[in-house]
C-alpha cells in the first residue's frame, strides 16, 4: 500500500501539472478537492482519465468519483480492490 | 442614435425542422429532434444520442440554393440556409442599399470538414476535390461565406464565447444600430456537429447517454445538437417607416462574467444574477414583468443547479414560467444564442409558451418546475433567455411585445 | 475627463514591455514554454493555477499580471464594471490540435477545456475578480477602429469603467500579445485609433 501511494503521488502531480509541489508535501489522507490541494471538477476528469491508463480501471459514472478521489488513500484502496495492477 | 431596436426577420434551421414554419410545428407538438446518429460518422453512433439536422451536406447545399459546392462545410450550409431565411423573411433585399451587417457566432468553425480531409491535405501525394476545403477551417469563413451570399459588406464578424456565442452576436448588432454604425444587423449563429464536439464533451464526461432532462432531479447531462438561428434586427423607426413585420422588441441584454472557474458556473450563479438584473435594469421593465424565462437549461449538473439558484435569488419566491427548450434541439452551443432569440420571438408573436420536455422530478434543491406542456394564450409579452458559455461567460436577453 | 489608455504592455519576440520600457528580454532561441515560465517567476506572485493553464491563457495571462499590477480595478471600480475586450485570428487553433494530439490515446479534458479562446478572458477574470462584460472577436488582424469604438461605447453607456483591451494570438511558436487599459483619466494618451495603433506598433 505505501508504495503504491507514493507512486500515486508522483503522478498526480505530473498529470495535473501541480508546480512545485512535492509528494512530500501531500499527506495520504488530506483532502485533495476543496481546502487540501485546491482541487477542480477537471482534474477530478484526469484522475479518470490516470486510472483508466496507468491501471485500466474505468469509472463509468464520473459521480461515484467524489468518494473514490477524497484522499489519496481513497484511491489507492479503490486501486487494490479493483485493480490488476 | 436609435432608442429601439427591433426583430423583422426569423431564421431557422434545427434537428426539429429546416425553417421558421416546421421549428414552430415541431414546438407545439412536442417533438424532439434527438435521436440516435445517422448523419455523423463517429464511433458513438448507435450509443449516444443527438440531435442533429436530418439532412447529409448535398442535401443542405441544395437547400440553401447553391448550384456547386465550392467549399462549403456543413456549419456554412447551415448558417446560410437560416440567415438567408431571415434576410428573406424581413423583407430585405440584396444590394437595396441599406447599410448591414452580418454577426455570425460559431464555436467550432469548418473543424468538421478538416476532419475529413486533414489527411489528404497534409499527404503531398494526394491531389483531388478536397482542397477547396481548406480554407474554410477557421471561424471566419462561415461568416464571410453567409455575407457574400446575402450581399452584406459593411460590416461582418464572427463572436467566439462558448455557447453564449450568439446572443452576444444580437447584443453587438443591437449596439451597431444604435450607435447609427449600420441600420440592419442579421445577428445570430451556427455549430455543425463534428467528431471534436462529441469526443470533447463526452471526454468532460457531461453527456446524457439518454435524452437531456433539463432541470430534472435525475439529469445527466447534456444531448449535443447542430443548427443556426438568426435573426434581423432594426430600429424602430425604420422599421415602422419601411412598415415592416414587427416580431418583438429587443429590449435588454446583458453580458457579465462569473469569474469562478474556466468551465463549470459558480454553485450560487453570481454572473447568471448579474446578467440577469442587468440585463432587466437597461429594458427599463420591472422584474414582475418578465412573463417566460427561455433558461440555458443545459441539463448538466452544474448548469442547472447553478441556473435555479440564480433565478430563485433573482426573482425570489416568483419565479415566473420557464422551460428549457433544449429537450427539443439538443445544446447546439455557438448556435443556441440564435437558435432560442428565434423560439423567444415566436413566444411572444404566437403568445405561446414551449415545453421543457423529458422532466419528471423536481431538484431536491429548490422549488423549480418548468412548463411541461404546451401553453397558448399564455400573455407572454416579455421573455427574458439566457445563454451561458465556458469562460465563465453570461449573457441575458430581454425580448418584448413591440 | 476623456477616455484614456492609462497604461498598455505587450509581450512579442521574447520580450516583454510595459509602456514601451523592456522589463524582460530573452534571445529568440528559447522557446515559449520556457520564456513565459521566466515572465511568471520574474512576476513574483504565485498563482499555482497558472501552470494548468494551455499556452494562449497563459500568455495573455502574464501579459494581463504585468498590465495590471498595482491596480485594484475590481475595488476601485467594482467587480461588474471592469470589461474585457479581446480578438485574435487564430482562435484556440493551438490548443485544439493539442487536444486533438491526444484523443488517439487518452483525450485530455483539461486540454479541451482550453478549446475555446475567450477561457482567458475567465482566467483573467477569475484572478482579478472581474465580472463585467466579456467579449471576444475573431478578426483576420489586429482592428484598432473596432475596439477603440467598442471601448468607448461600454464606457459611454457606462456598462463599464474600464475595458482591458486585448490582442492575444498564439499559433506554433508563434506569438503576440498587446493589452491596454482603457479608462476614464485625466493622466493618459487619449483613445484613439490611431494611439491605439501606435502603442500596439511600439
Amino acid at each position: 500500500m505505501d508504495a503504491l501511494i507514493a507512486k500515486l503521488k508522483t503522478q498526480i502531480i505530473e498529470q495535473l501539472n501541480l508546480e512545485g509541489v512535492s509528494p512530500d508535501d501531500i499527506s495520504p489522507d488530506d483532502s485533495l478537492f476543496g481546502e487540501g490541494l485546491g482541487l477542480d471538477s477537471i482534474d477530478a476528469l484526469e484522475l479518470i482519465v490516470l486510472l483508466e491508463k496507468n491501471y485500466g480501471l474505468k469509472i463509468e459514472n464520473p459521480a461515484d468519483g467524489k468518494k473514490i478521489f477524497a484522499t489519496i488513500r481513497t484511491i489507492a484502496e479503490y486501486i487494490t480492490a479493483h485493480g490488476k495492477a | 442614435m436609435s432608442e429601439r431596436i427591433v426583430i423583422t426577420g426569423l431564421g431557422i434551421i434545427s434537428a426539429i425542422g429546416d425553417n421558421v414554419q416546421q421549428n414552430l410545428a415541431s414546438l407545439r407538438a412536442k417533438r424532439s429532434g434527438i435521436g440516435q446518429i445517422k448523419y455523423l460518422e463517429t464511433i458513438h453512433k448507435g450509443n449516444l444520442p443527438i440531435a442533429e439536422v436530418k439532412h447529409t451536406d448535398e442535401e443542405l447545399l441544395q437547400i440553401a440554393g447553391l448550384a456547386e459546392d465550392t467549399g462549403y462545410t456543413r456549419t456554412a450550409l447551415l448558417g446560410m440556409i437560416a440567415a438567408k431565411e431571415a434576410f428573406d423573411n424581413s423583407g430585405a433585399k440584396k444590394g437595396d442599399g441599406i447599410r448591414t451587417a452580418l454577426i455570425s457566432a460559431t464555436t467550432v468553425g469548418g473543424m468538421g470538414s478538416t476532419e475529413k480531409f486533414y489527411l489528404d491535405y497534409i499527404n503531398p501525394e494526394k491531389t483531388g476535390d478536397f482542397v477547396k476545403y481548406i480554407d474554410s477551417h477557421d471561424c471566419g469563413d462561415s461568416a464571410e461565406k453567409i455575407a457574400d451570399n446575402l450581399g452584406i459588406k459593411d460590416f461582418i464578424t464572427s463572436i467566439n464565447t462558448a455557447c453564449s456565442s450568439s446572443a452576444n452576436a444580437l447584443m453587438l448588432g443591437a449596439r451597431l444600430i444604435k450607435h447609427g454604425i449600420v441600420d440592419r444587423v442579421v445577428a445570430g449563429g451556427v455549430d455543425g456537429l463534428t467528431k471534436f464536439t462529441i469526443n470533447g464533451f463526452n471526454t468532460l464526461m457531461i453527456l446524457d447517454k439518454e435524452y437531456c432532462k433539463p432541470f430534472d432531479k435525475n439529469r445527466t447531462g447534456l444531448t449535443l445538437g447542430e443548427g443556426s438561428g438568426f435573426v434581423v434586427l432594426e430600429s424602430l423607426e425604420a422599421a415602422q417607416k419601411a412598415g415592416k413585420q414587427i416580431y418583438c422588441e429587443l429590449k435588454g441584454y446583458a453580458n457579465t462574467c462569473d469569474a469562478y472557474h474556466q468551465t463549470a458556473s459558480s454553485p450560487e450563479g453570481t454572473g447568471a444574477f448579474l446578467s440577469m438584473s442587468s440585463a432587466l435594469a437597461l429594458s427599463g421593465l420591472k422584474i414582475e414583468d418578465i412573463d417566460y424565462v427561455n433558461v440555458h437549461g443545459t441539463a448538466t449538473q452544474i448548469n442547472d443547479l447553478s441556473e435555479g439558484n440564480a433565478m430563485m435569488k433573482f426573482f425570489g419566491n416568483n419565479v415566473p414560467k420557464f422551460s428549457s427548450t433544449k429537450g427539443y434541439t439538443g445544446h447546439t452551443l455557438g448556435a443556441a444564442g440564435g437558435i432560442e432569440a428565434v423560439f423567444s420571438a415566436l413566444s411572444i408573436h404566437n403568445n405561446t409558451i414551449f415545453p421543457n420536455l423529458n422532466f419528471k422530478d423536481k431538484m431536491d434543491e429548490f422549488d423549480l418546475v418548468p412548463v411541461t406542456d404546451v401553453l397558448e394564450n399564455a400573455g407572454v409579452k416579455n421573455v427574458l433567455s439566457n445563454s451561458f458559455g465556458f469562460g465563465g461567460n453570461n449573457t441575458s436577453l430581454i425580448f418584448s411585445k413591440a | 475627463m476623456s477616455i484614456c489608455i492609462s497604461t498598455y504592455c505587450s509581450i512579442r519576440n521574447n520580450q516583454i514591455k510595459l509602456n514601451g520600457e523592456a522589463l524582460l528580454t530573452k534571445g529568440v532561441e528559447v522557446p515559449f514554454n520556457e520564456f513565459i515560465k521566466s515572465a511568471y517567476d520574474l512576476n513574483a506572485s504565485p498563482y499555482l493555477k497558472f501552470f494548468k493553464m494551455d499556452d494562449l491563457c497563459k500568455l495573455a495571462f502574464i501579459t494581463s499580471e504585468f498590465l495590471l499590477k498595482n491596480r485594484k480595478l475590481s475595488e476601485q471600480y467594482g467587480a461588474e464594471n471592469v470589461s474585457l475586450l479581446f480578438a485574435n485570428t487564430s482562435s484556440s487553433l493551438d490548443t485544439d490540435i493539442n487536444y486533438y494530439n491526444t484523443v488517439k490515446d487518452f483525450a485530455s479534458p483539461s486540454l479541451f477545456v482550453y478549446t475555446l479562446p475567450n477561457i482567458m478572458l475567465g482566467e483573467i477574470s477569475i484572478r482579478n475578480k472581474f465580472k463585467g462584460e466579456n467579449a471576444f472577436f475573431v478578426f483576420e488582424h489586429f482592428q484598432a477602429d473596432f475596439l477603440c469604438n467598442y471601448a468607448t461605447q461600454l464606457i459611454q453607456e457606462q456598462k463599464a469603467k474600464t475595458v482591458v483591451i486585448g490582442w492575444v494570438e498564439l499559433l506554433n511558436e508563434n506569438y503576440e500579445a498587446f493589452l491596454c487599459l482603457a479608462e476614464e483619466t485625466p493622466d493618459g494618451t487619449e483613445l484613439t485609433n490611431e494611439n491605439l495603433n501606435k502603442y500596439y506598433n511600439g
